[in-house]
């Protein structure tokens, strides 16, 4: 069966967890122990059973009533299997929204129809945009709140529609919700009689899968070499085509040619790979790859530089100085770098430039920028070939921000 | 070709990127070995990341309180796949009589996280490979991918690093080592059709005797067995997708108290 992976963003207190706990147990999802667990928990602390205590599971989450880190809950539904990837809404933790927004295939944005577009609304669905998520659907929670008015409804969808359209998120469908009363949820509601669309649940089961980029041409950047025995087998991931015995290969940054003698898996006889497998491949000269190195077709090569222009958001408290040393790390790729100019500061929730030509870059600012990089990387377009077209940026061992390149070269 | 690939492929293909990735980071490392269905499945994966040769030690944390079959399987298989297994107790503790008869908490905290402390002091292990998995437990749903413990082995889960697509953290001067969870998007019954799939060996306690079985392992003394007539790997499929009771109701750690798991966690558990 198959797997969607989604994430569920939005303000503080606009009602995610509730949502997602509605969900849980409208779709029978949770086990009884369960339950029972919740419910001991809840009592323990003084407080009242609330779907939304399902998912809080650190003590201080359930004690503040926060979510501080994302969570992962699965359910199923006759079509398939789902992972929710539950992000926290307060803007204390949004470098763990973007953890867990960096891991889904789709994204729910969940809107308090009282309360309207807020900070988090804003910052929380410009980075969707930004992370390249294009599969949106927003719900508009607590509609019992507004007596299911139809134009409270359409007035905030008017405001999350035009912000929407600023950052180029395209929602596949905006629903009219109680997470709490379940209007809309799993069953589509009298409540809302003029409301013709999917329900909640329907919605989910039209998101794709996110394909990987098989028919292009094939990328396998090297993530280690063993000595096996006495072959050097080198090993990585597909990222884009087929890799196949016999073919020809160049190696960046060297630009050296040679073949693929095979294609190697554990117990497995092969000759090709595809997009997303983790294999081995061995060459027919003696090249001497290294972890780092991008094989691919000669004639369609990514862009060898050292320069990179991109769109980076900053996500660690510690604002960017130029004399922090700092790495990029673009698929297996890795060198020292430094910000060379950073063009324009940009306020994520607002969209506000704060700085044309600036030199530092606080906590959540996005901002255009251009990279040197020490050494050569090989890149590519995002929306080309996704896992050369985005790098982190690291310091101190830790990533502290994250990059998308919309134009190569 | 078939070119769709199944979720267990899906699944298969990522563990061994995580794998490798590790690994490519740190020669240092062992991989933690209970010898229950998840870290088995998470040794067949490292033996396919490796082509069969596993660069690293297995460590098997052995709380002497195992069920005799663990120990039986332990040796077949370490024979059978070569590998360079290590064993490690926390013999002081043991030699004071620590049991689970002084309280399930600090019985683990002695014989599970004290023997892994010392065998990390003692070979300088800077990662270890654990087959944890997100839909265990609810505090095991927050765990990064590559999840860092500091120098008193304490997890900080309230302030963890991001982790952004497939780029994870590195290690950090101040850091004890890192955790690597190649296993953590799997599901229980991913797991086991995974098992069925690859034709992986796992021990008998899994399987129905007298109507009863193990959904999951541990010692003897803190684990009770389900009602259960599944008898082979196909009923234990069919058994889970029916079931609604969560995999570790069987286990004396979880249910002691509400936040047991995660004291036990933040210091440093499995
Ligand atoms: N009236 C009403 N209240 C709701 C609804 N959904 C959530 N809430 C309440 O809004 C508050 C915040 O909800 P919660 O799910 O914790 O929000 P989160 O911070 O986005 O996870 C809680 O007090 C909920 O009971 C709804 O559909 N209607």
């Amino acid at each position: 069966m198959d797997v969607l992976s989604f994430v569920i963003v939005g303000h503080v207190d606009h009602g995610k967890s509730t949502l997602i706990g509605r969900l849980l147990y409208d779709t029978e999802s949770l086990p009884p122990d369960k339950i029972e667990e919740i419910k001991k928990a809840s009592s323990g602390q003084g407080r009242r059973t609330e779907f939304a205590y399902l998912l809080d599971h650190l003590e201080e989450e359930r004690k503040q009533g926060i979510t501080i880190d994302t969570t992962q809950v699965f359910f199923k539904t006759p079509k398939r299997r789902y992972v929710i990837i539950d992000a926290p809404g307060h803007v204390e933790f949004v470098k763990n929204m973007i953890t867990g927004a960096s891991q889904a295939e789709a994204a729910v944005l969940i809107i308090d129809v009282v309360e309207g577009v807020k900070e988090q609304t804003r910052r929380h669905s410009y980075m969707l945009s930004l992370l390249g998520l294009n599969q949106v659907v927003v719900v508009l929670n607590k509609m019992d709140s507004v007596d299911f008015s139809q134009e409270r409804f359409e007035a905030v969808r008017k405001d999350a529609d035009e912000w929407l359209k600023s950052i180029n998120v395209e929602p596949m469908l905006y629903i009219p919700i109680s997470a709490i009363e379940g209007d809309n949820v799993t069953e589509s509601s009298a409540n809302t009689s003029w409301y013709n669309g999917p329900n909640f649940l329907e919605s989910l089961d039209t998101m794709q899968n996110k394909q990987p980029p098989e028919n292009k041409p094939m990328l396998f950047p090297i993530q280690d070499v063993y000595k096996i025995d006495d072959k050097r087998i080198n090993v990585g991931r597909v990222e884009a085509g087929v890799i196949s015995e016999g073919d020809e290969i160049k190696i960046l940054p060297t630009g050296e040619s040679t073949k693929v003698s095979a294609v190697e898996k554990f117990l497995e006889k092969r000759t090709q790979a595809i997009a997303s497998e983790s294999v081995g491949m061995t060459t027919t000269d003696s090249v001497f790859l290294d972890r780092g190195n991008i094989v691919c077709v000669p004639g369609s090569e990514p862009v060898l530089t050292d320069t990179v222009n991109a769109s980076m958001f900053w996500m660690t408290k510690r604002p960017f100085s130029s004399d922090m040393k700092l790495t990029i790390r673009c698929a297996t790729q890795e060198t020292s770098c430094r910000i060379e100019r950073i063009n324009k500061r940009i306020n994520s929730s607002t969209l506000e430039v704060i700085a044309e030509n600036s030199d530092v870059l606080e906590n959540l600012e996005v901002a255009q920028v251009t990279i040197k990089t020490k050494k050569p990387v090989a890149i590519k377009d995002f929306n080309d070939v996704q896992e050369l077209g985005r790098f982190v940026i690291v310091h101190d061992e830790n990533i502290c921000a994250g990059g998308i390149i919309t134009h190569v070269g | 070709m078939n070119t769709n690939l199944s979720q267990l492929d899906k699944l298969e293909n990522q563990s061994i990127f995580i794998i490798r990735e590790a690994y490519s980071q740190f020669r240092d490392v062992a991989m933690l070995w209970s010898i229950g269905k998840d870290s088995t499945t998470l040794l067949w994966l490292v033996r396919k990341a490796f082509f069969g040769k596993i660069p690293f030690p297995v460590l098997h944390i052995d709380t002497t309180y195992k069920f005799k079959e663990i120990y039986e399987f332990r040796e077949k298989y370490a024979k059978e796949w070569n590998l360079n297994l290590l064993v490690a107790k926390n013999e002081e503790a043991i030699a004071k009589g620590m049991s689970h008869e002084k309280g399930a908490f600090q019985c683990c905290n002695e014989l599970k996280t004290m023997a892994l402390k010392k065998a990390i002091a003692k070979y300088g292990f800077k990662a270890l490979y654990l087959g944890i998995r997100r839909d265990e437990h609810g505090i095991r749903a927050k765990e990064r991918v590559f999840s860092p413990r500091d120098e008193d082995f304490e997890w900080d889960y309230k302030n963890q690093p991001p982790e952004l697509w497939d780029q994870y953290k590195t290690k950090a001067a101040e850091e004890e080592h890192l955790r690597v969870h190649p296993l953590l998007g799997w599901r229980e019954i991913d797991v086991w059709e995974y098992v069925k799939r690859e034709n992986i060996p796992v021990t008998d306690l899994y399987f129905a005797k007298n109507g009863k079985r193990y959904r999951s392992i541990g010692c003897e003394t803190c684990c009770s067995p389900i009602d259960s007539d599944a008898d082979t790997i196909e009923k234990v499929v069919e058994e889970l997708k029916t079931s609604k009771i969560s995999e570790r109701s069987g286990r004396a750690q979880d249910k002691e108290d509400d936040y047991m798991m995660q004291k036990l966690r933040s210091l440093g558990y499995m």
